[in-house]
């Protein structure tokens, strides 16, 4: 059904080096974006222009497909195709980035220079480093068909039968989205760099509302291969909790112990990433500052069951820096920083902060990449036994419009949605209304009682659900 | 990480968000008036050519409706940090995308490739989802009668082309304004950026109208921190301005020595400011914040795919349901409230000529004397609500970020118009005994159907006896909408009026920004729930 071929694209890109493109597909089930012949002649072709002292160039391409439903029917759906490239010159300590999604001579040469005029037009920034050279890669396999297959009628196929499911349940609203996107990533530099990741992603959420307004249940997936998403497990968990959580009984605002679903732990965990960034620490502008200069690094700042990591060869991301898709203006000396498994907090001790290469340097340590991916630890046991093992407990499926109150405290504010429940002696004893919360996800990690098996919430992020003996509800939501 | 991969999993991706509007009849508040610099894009052959393609490609693929747009999209940046550029770029895309409705179901397909051929592909491939989304469709879409305008050109009103004044000049201009901040005794960093847009997009219908049109936006930016001594304490003051839909002439005007030399000595004060002390105060709210307000409480609520339903899966759906129960009847707020829906103001960020349905831009009531009256709609929406508003045309709310973008209802300027007599900050201030002043936006939350709403700011002082005594910090108010609104008692006359604003409003699967402006005068609320968010927030 979509018949605009990413190929198409591509041959036209690389025309100007008389490949042949079709031979150079490989592996042959990559469809959609680049391959990494391809990238590396593009790159190629691109810094060859260059008179600057450096070039740096970044190429993102693929397709983007989604479907999207609500009030049973399917409203939107489309896909686009695009292949874009940031190209950054530096002049000494001088540097500036153009991005742009032209590709024939005249373009890209046009967007060379405007890049080297930039670059002499910005003024010195001490803080440049040298461009990373030539670099090793962990593998890190991202890329699926199932993922990259999933056409129109097949999502319009998943959006059917959650309306069906809908309607057979009697009085529900279905709405919901499915996205998926397929292709690569590659960086390279005129000192040698060269990094290339080709990788899949999809993300499906369904949220079913009954029709009397009252009850309102979420269910979603994300990862990088859509083969083994069982769709209609979802549905029918989006249902159950609709259902469910019809008629909530009201129940004051405090403070009390909860049982959070894994989605809304990670809503709450990677609310930590921005805070671990070693400068601001440095410089006193973190909750990761010690009082008497220097970073918590060592201290023991969580529970000691929490282990927080990234690893982006278990999640299938790329294994190096890269800012693209970052937006615009960040011209960072990181760009193909190698990645592989970090560990940020281990047994609840502070392990680690994140250093750019230039904060790395003057403080004497090696760089360390941005959390790009994360990954927290749990106990071998399920939500259900988890939920079994609770006297007393707000049951809370995920977080919503989270916002920052005191970057000191990593403290933020937000709401619970899509289903709140009172655990009661082991059991969901009945539906209860919504509540903004306000507190911090360090404060929630301390007061740690239990946790589940891990699971991939989104394409970037495993965690498990947990139980912590205090969370504070700051005012009821009326909303459902 | 890939930015859209952070956004898409994340909870914080939930649509969040000073320029002059001369409110209807009333003199501009602020200020000279800019003078426009109209010169007005016209359709482009090539660009007609590569419309009429994709429009004929779907409509003989079966559409009954279709519409097309070739844009290109720049943007301009420069950040730098205290005495050091960090960042200059330019970004630049352009490509076309095309929407088709087939047996009542939509269709959307996008390239960054620009031929007749691709044009032609794109325009059979939005028809042919639209086919394949037909199966799972009940109820068919059905459009609104619009007017053909034919080939028609529109402008936003600038005065100075941002892409004419040299990146060197722009970034030397910050670091002046930096060197000013760092000067202020206590200030130890500063971060201060400019990011411009300009859009030439040309959009045609299948219906008969080809609009070139021509957009420019300028957001300035700076955040002051102040670090204490023993490093006990930080303190930012941010938010500084807002933006706006106009030139380079507004960073000149309004980012000056002046205006930073205050920024920089109030993010000083706050690290002495006084915690406060929780209850319940009478909030005075200057326009830099109250339009972060509006936005979140009276412009997402009033969205009527929102209301019907249609957001349900992302930023959720509204109190303000069903339409048959509200339109006409729902208590905003006083007598006196009244708010306006317009996509035509000279300098607002949503203002256009003609939408992406080949709507023309209109001014119209959203809250009446304190009553809700009318939803933010498309083409597609009015239908749904005309039995009831009497309103069969669209309110021409059609938007997508970009080519590559789905077009659907998205949020037009929403003003709150000031009192007739000119009443002034003072007059709220001295009639207030035990208050809370405060300025620029700061967190801000709110939840899925627009009741529970809590909101920081950025300069909070403590009102006693009708006079602003000391700095106050870590201040929070929560609130439900309809009651703080109906809270409100007093507002300021149009010398108060101010335009704030976002170019970051987010909505929809996938989520795609709009830049909005909200208009507003000073306004006072009485006796809101005020909360100390220090502690961790736990307080």
């Amino acid at each position: 059904m979509e018949t605009i071929r990413r190929r198409d694209a591509i041959r036209r890109a690389v025309r100007g080096r008389g490949l042949s493109p079709a031979d150079r597909l490989s592996p042959p089930e990559q469809a959609f974006g680049l391959t990494e012949e391809q990238a590396r002649d593009l790159a190629h072709r691109i810094l060859s222009r260059s008179g600057a002292d450096g070039l740096e160039v970044e190429l993102e391409s693929g397709r983007r497909s989604n479907t999207r439903y609500a009030v049973n029917r399917v409203t939107t759906a489309g896909s686009s195709d695009d292949l874009s490239v940031r190209i950054t010159a530096r002049f000494g300590n001088r540097a500036a980035t153009v991005t742009t999604n032209r590709f024939d001579d005249e373009s890209l040469t046009a967007a060379v220079r405007g890049a080297e005029r930039l670059a002499r037009l910005a003024p010195e920034n001490d803080e440049r480093m040298p461009l990373l050279g030539r670099q090793t890669y962990a593998e890190a396999p991202g890329y699926y068909a199932s993922t990259a297959d999933l056409d129109a009628a097949s999502r319009a196929g998943v959006a059917a039968s959650a309306i069906s499911a809908a309607r057979e349940s009697g009085g529900l609203d279905a709405a919901g989205f499915l996205e998926c996107s397929a292709g690569s990533t590659a960086l390279a530099n005129s000192a040698g760099l060269f990094a290339f990741h080709a990788a899949t992603d999809f993300d499906y959420s369904v949220t079913m509302r009954t029709d009397d307004g009252t009850g309102s249940g979420w269910a979603g997936s994300g990862g990088r291969q859509w083969a083994g998403v069982d769709s209609e497990a979802l549905h029918a968990r989006a249902i159950e909790k609709a259902v469910l959580s019809r008629d909530p009984r009201p129940l004051e605002p405090g403070k009390y112990p909860v049982v959070l679903e894994p989605r809304a732990v990670a809503d709450l965990v990677e609310l930590l990433a921005f805070s671990l960034s070693a400068r601001a620490a440095d410089e006193g502008r973190s909750a990761f500052a010690a009082g008497g200069g220097g970073t918590r690094i060592g201290e023991q700042i969580v529970d000691s069951r929490v282990t927080l990591l990234s690893d982006p060869v278990e999640m299938g991301a790329a294994p190096f820096s890269s800012p693209v898709g970052f937006g615009g203006g960040f011209v960072s000396d990181d760009n193909g920083l190698p990645l592989g498994q970090q560990v940020w907090i281990e047994d609840g001790v502070l392990k680690s902060l994140f250093y750019s290469r230039y904060w790395a340097e003057r403080q004497g340590v090696r760089p360390v990449g941005f959390p790009s991916t994360l990954i927290m630890q749990g106990e071998d046991r399920s939500l259900e036994e988890l939920i079994a093992s609770t006297e007393r407990a707000v049951l809370v499926t995920r977080l919503w419009y989270i916002r920052s109150i005191d970057p000191r405290t990593v403290a933020f504010t937000g709401l619970t949605r899509d289903g709140n429940f009172l655990i009661e002696g082991g059991r969901i004893s009945h539906p209860v209304n919504n509540f903004r919360w306000n507190d911090s996800p360090l404060s929630v990690l301390s007061h740690l009682e239990a946790l589940s098996r891990p699971e991939r919430v989104s394409v970037t992020r495993k965690v498990p659900a947990l139980r912590a003996g205090e969370f504070n509800f700051s005012s009821v939501s009326e909303a459902v | 990480m890939k930015r859209r991969d952070f956004v898409r999993s994340s909870a914080l991706a939930a649509g969040g968000v000073a320029l002059v509007r001369t409110p209807p009849g009333r003199a501009a508040a602020q200020g000279p008036p800019f003078k426009p610099a109209s010169r007005l894009p016209s359709v482009d052959p090539a660009t007609r050519d590569l419309l009429l393609e994709a429009l004929d490609a779907a409509t003989s693929a079966g559409a009954q409706y279709a519409d097309a747009r070739v844009g290109l999209y720049l943007d301009q940046r420069v950040g730098t940090r205290e005495e050091k550029v960090t960042n200059v770029s330019e970004e630049s895309s352009l490509g076309l995308g095309v929407r088709a409705l087939v047996n009542g179901s939509w269709g959307f397909a996008a390239s960054n490739e620009l031929s007749r051929a691709a044009a032609a592909r794109a325009g059979r491939a939005a028809a042919a989802t639209g086919a394949a989304n037909a199966r799972a469709v009940r109820s068919p879409v059905a459009l609104a009668p619009v007017e053909s305008y034919g080939e028609v050109g529109w402008s936003s009103d600038y005065e100075i082309d941002p892409w004419t004044v040299p990146l060197g000049d722009k970034a030397e201009y910050l670091l002046g304004l930096n060197r000013t901040a760092l000067a202020t005794k206590g200030v130890s960093f500063v971060n201060s950026s400019l990011h411009f847009v300009k859009i030439e997009a040309t959009s045609a219908t299948s219906e008969g109208t080809i609009a070139a049109q021509r957009i420019i936006r300028t957001n300035p930016s700076m955040s002051i921190t102040a670090v204490a001594p023993d490093r006990s304490d930080f303190q930012t003051r941010g938010a500084v301005l807002d933006p706006v839909g106009r030139g380079w002439e507004f960073v000149r005007s309004r980012m000056t020595t002046g205006a930073v030399e205050v920024w920089a000595s109030e993010a000083v004060q706050k690290l002495s400011a006084v915690p406060v002390e929780p209850g319940a105060y009478d909030l005075v709210l200057h326009p830099s914040h109250l339009w972060l307000t509006i936005h979140e409480s009276i412009g997402h609520p009033t969205e009527l795919d929102r209301a019907l339903g249609y957001e349900a899966n992302y930023a959720g759906t509204s109190f303000l349901a069903p339409p048959s129960e509200v339109l006409g009847r729902l208590r905003y707020g006083p007598d006196f409230m009244q708010i306006v829906g317009e996509r035509t103001s000279p300098g607002g960020l949503a203002s256009i000529g003609w939408d992406e349905e080949g709507v023309k831009a209109e001014e119209w009531p959203i809250v009446k004397d304190g009553i809700f009256v009318d939803y933010q709609t498309t083409r597609e929406q009015a239908a749904w609500i005309s039995d009831l508003t009497g309103i069969t045309h669209s309110h021409g709310c059609s938007h997508c970020q970009s080519w590559e973008h789905i077009p659907f209802q998205r949020m037009p300027n929403m003003n709150l118009l000031p009192a007739e007599e000119e009443i002034s900050e003072e007059d709220l201030i001295s009639a207030t005994d035990d208050g809370i002043y405060i300025e620029s936006r700061g967190s801000y939350s709110i939840d899925q159907q627009r009741y529970n709403f809590q909101f920081g700011g950025q300069v909070f002082w403590e009102i006693k006896d009708g006079k602003k005594t000391r700095m106050l910090r870590d201040v929070a108010y929560q609130a439900r909408t309809t009651d703080f609104w109906n809270a409100m008692d007093m507002i300021g006359g149009p010398r108060t009026y101010q335009v704030g604003g976002s170019f970051y409003d987010g909505k929809g699967q996938p989520g795609q920004v709009n830049a909005v402006s909200h208009g507003c005068p000073v306004a006072r609320f009485r006796q809101i729930r005020v909360l100390n968010t220090g502690a961790g927030g736990r307080g």
